[in-house]
């Protein structure tokens, strides 16, 4: 069940949203598009969906031409930012009514319910209505709602942005459980990159309305491909031209070759992690992240100048 | 103490306003019972309130299918012109009943673009036709009015998520759309029966208020009125009914609504 977007196009006005994007998505994985604010990923899932028409460009699900099909006809389940949770109708109806309208003998429709309404947890909600459940059950029936058809796919749009750090943290922990076990082709967006680190198996990263780079969350930290992956995806220092992950950039006490001149700003430790600020002497503001361990073995504290040196670093044409 | 005075200045105004007119009718029938219940059930009172029932029945359900259809349009379209239609909408709020019964007096009559109906001996003007229009006309509004706020706030979301799961527009329309605005769609038919009900200039000018015949109840009171003599019992009587139906359709919908908002 694999999607394929080819030369997708979309235009608001003047604002372009999509711009020639292209990206294959193969069956059965969990892919995140990752991007800021207006860099058109809700645009392209909502294209997919068939909620959008793209002014250019073919989308393939399974293997078939779904340009020109309605959203009824792609058998994709779609999850909303805020739900869009059926509030005249109780929890057990919402997760139904994709059965309801397609006309499935009662039998069949109680079935599948309860077997989804036990895989979202909440079989003790089954005839509450939307408006006396939690954000995250909502989302989890929401969920259980867009699976109950067996689509296809499964489409998310920024289905946590709505919710508490914490319930976010667990319904992540969740849904990568659940792919696990349903195995359906999903794609969700984000713009909040340690999630889509933390959930995805592949990460597109899109701005400006293009796609920047596909890859596996390693892939991307390891080796991004642009400036703007480097800097979106994990944190990034820049030194001079060169861009620096945080734990690349050392603390040496005589100054080498190519290293900096640089004032301890502040230091932070959290758990088994440090972290120190640094302003250098010229030049963007440094970070440099460390063990715990390694920190109380460089004896360093705030206000001191220091050497900074990067043990690897990158440019980008 | 501007608590209080809010709120007396709110009931004193009530009263003096709403409260103390109906009062006062209600006393004056109370005086003669027996002149005013011969009023209300004579046989012309009768026919009048069958009359008025009967434009209200076929008013209601067309203003209701036009206003939700034309809410729809307003909200969800995107066709340019629908930002006219939203004011066309409200234009029988804004010109005096009068009006709309003397510009359908023009439109049907003998040299009228639509006279052609007379020509072929289909009486529109001084018959029930020309009231149920009329009606029909003044009553446009309700619908639309309460449905077009109600579709903004509920947004298409839950449209879109009825679409990806499977349903065609229509089944989208019954299932989502329609249960979602039901209040407002009732709120608007009870504002719209109430006005049907009341309604009295344009039904003047194109009825020819013939009594037992084109006369509705307003119709009535203003006659029972007019040539009361000294004896305005009938005509209070009769006002009186018509007025106790509204407030019962008032009271109905305050009963129903808040099981809704508790659930």
């Amino acid at each position: 069940m694999s999607i394929i977007a080819r030369n997708i196009s979309k235009r608001f006005g003047d604002f372009t949203a999509l711009d020639d994007v292209s990206l294959e998505v193969e069956g059965g994985s969990l892919t995140a598009l990752l991007g800021p604010s207006g860099s058109g990923k809700s645009t392209l899932l909502r294209i997919i969906a068939g909620l959008e028409t793209p002014d250019g460009g073919e989308i393939e699900i399974s293997g078939q031409d779904a340009t020109a099909l309605r959203p009824q006809k792609r058998n994709v389940g779609f999850v909303f930012q805020h739900y869009a949770a059926f509030k005249h109708m109780t929890v057990r109806d919402n997760v139904a009514f994709g059965l309801t309208v397609r006309k499935r003998p009662r039998s069949e429709i109680r079935e599948r319910v309860a077997e989804l309404l036990r895989l979202v947890q909440l079989e003790a909600f089954a005839d509450r209505y939307p408006a006396q459940l939690s954000g995250g059950q909502r989302q989890r029936m929401a969920l259980a709602r867009a699976l109950a058809p067996d689509p296809h796919v499964l489409l998310l749009d920024e289905p946590f942005g709505a919710l508490d750090a914490r319930v976010r943290a667990e319904l992540r922990d969740w849904l990568r459980r659940l792919h696990e076990e349903v195995h359906v082709t999903t794609i969700f967006v984000t713009h909040d990159q340690a999630e889509a680190m933390d959930v995805a198996s592949q990460i597109a990263v899109m701005n400006h309305a293009r796609v920047e780079q596909v890859g596996s969350p390693t892939e991307l930290y390891d080796n991004p491909a642009t400036e703007f992956v480097m800097s979106f995806v994990g944190d990034a220092n820049r030194v001079g031209e060169a861009w620096v992950r945080p734990h690349e950039l050392e603390i040496v006490n005589l100054p080498t070759d190519g290293a900096v001149e640089a004032l301890i700003e502040r230091i932070t430790t959290y758990g088994f992690d440090a972290r120190i600020e640094l302003t250098p002497g010229e030049g963007e503001p440094l970070t440099i992240q460390l063990t715990r361990e390694r920190l109380e073995q460089l004896e360093v504290e705030q206000g001191q100048i220091v050497w900074v040196q990067a043990a690897a670093e990158r440019t980008f044409a | 103490m501007r608590k209080y005075l809010l709120r007396s200045t709110a009931l004193g105004y009530l009263l003096i306003i709403l409260i103390g007119p109906l009062a006062m009718m209600i006393w004056r029938t109370l005086g003669d019972l027996d002149g005013a219940w011969a009023a209300i059930t004579s046989h012309n009172t009768l026919l009048a309130f069958k009359l008025t029932l009967y434009v209200t029945a076929i008013a209601v359900p067309i203003n209701t299918v036009f206003g939700v259809i034309c809410g729809l349009v307003i909200v969800r379209s995107t066709f340019p012109g629908r930002g006219i239609l939203n004011a066309f909408v409200d234009l029988p709020l804004a010109l005096s009943p009068v009006i709309v019964g003397l510009s359908l007096v023009v439109l049907y009559g003998a040299n009228g673009w639509f006279g052609f109906f007379g020509d072929h001996g289909i009486r529109i003007l001084y018959a029930v036709p020309a009231i149920v229009l009329a009606t029909v006309f003044v009553s446009l509004p309700f619908v639309a009015r309460e449905v077009v706020p109600t579709l903004r706030e509920i947004g298409d979301e839950q449209e879109q998520a009825a679409r990806t799961l499977g349903a065609s527009g229509w089944q989208t329309f019954w299932k989502i759309t329609l249960p979602s605005i039901r209040w407002a769609v009732v709120y608007g038919v009870v504002l719209t029966a109430a006005r049907c009900i009341g309604e009295f200039g344009a039904v003047l000018v194109v009825s020819g208020n013939v009594e037992g015949k084109t006369q509705t109840a307003t119709l009535r009171v203003d006659d029972a009125y007019q040539f009361a003599y000294g004896n305005y019992a009938p005509a209070y009587g009769i006002a009186l009914v018509l007025a106790a139906m509204a407030v019962l359709v008032l009271v109905a919908m305050t009963l129903v609504k808040p099981r809704e908002e508790a659930a």
